[in-house]
């Protein structure tokens, strides 16, 4: 699946998109946000599931959420446009 | 229309093309333009910069009108919202709706733009002479466009 990165998480993670192949047919965001977290401490902190907003193509969702290898999941902060 | 952009637009031409839409018709205009100020987070702001996720902000945006026109009789909306870096007083974002009444596109403008700033996925920072910092969600444009709840 696709995976992106926006705003102040894309710069923490110098990161702004990569590929990454689901463990199993059918994941969750969850799973996909602890495989991500695992990676460094930087990961983790970054991608603190407290402060962290994902969209699975390109609609909000929250963290129970079913992915698959076809999907587009995006990682950001809360939103401070307009 | 919904267009997220990185030139600059005119609100002459805005309104221009929104009183032609419907010339019969409308009988209200509401407009607002966000400007970028020297405070925020920080004092002595220099310039911003914005970023947006590409589609996903067309489709926000795009839920936006759709509730907006299940609440208000209005007929037409546009939204053009900057990206990139703005220096101080540019222009960031404008909306503007047209109704046959002016409660309807009051009511219909400020509850696009409480939604955009809550809702839509853009990402604001602010640049200093002592360096820069993505700005922080606030909490009052959360329960803002919570308010719009019926």
């Amino acid at each position: 699946m696709q995976v992106l990165y926006f705003a102040s998480l894309r710069e923490q993670l110098n990161t702004d998109t990569e590929e990454i192949a689901a463990p199993t047919p059918t994941t969750t965001v969850c799973a996909l946000l602890e495989q991500l977290r695992g990676r460094s401490e930087l990961w983790s902190d970054t991608l603190n599931p407290e402060q962290v907003l994902v969209a699975v193509n390109q609609e909000l969702v929250s963290f129970d959420t079913q992915i698959s290898d076809s999907d587009e999941v995006a990682f950001f902060p809360p939103v401070t446009g307009g | 229309m919904i267009s997220v952009q990185t030139a600059d637009f005119s609100i002459a031409e805005e309104y221009q093309a929104l009183r032609e839409q419907n010339p019969k018709h409308t009988g209200a205009i509401a407009t607002f333009s966000g400007l970028v100020r020297d405070f925020g987070d920080q004092s002595d702001v220099t310039a911003i910069y914005l970023e947006h996720y590409p589609g996903m902000t067309e489709r926000q945006l795009q839920v936006i009108i759709d509730t907006a026109k299940t609440r208000w009789d209005i007929q037409e909306t546009r939204i053009i919202h900057r990206i990139g870096k703005l220096e101080l007083s540019e222009q960031i974002v404008f909306v503007g709706v047209s109704s046959a009444h002016r409660t309807d596109a009051f009511q219909a403008c400020q509850f696009i733009m409480d939604f955009l700033k809550a809702d839509a996925p853009f990402w604001k920072k602010e640049l200093t002479n002592d360096g820069e910092s993505w700005v922080q969600a606030k909490d009052s444009d959360a329960s803002k466009a919570k308010s719009w709840q019926p």
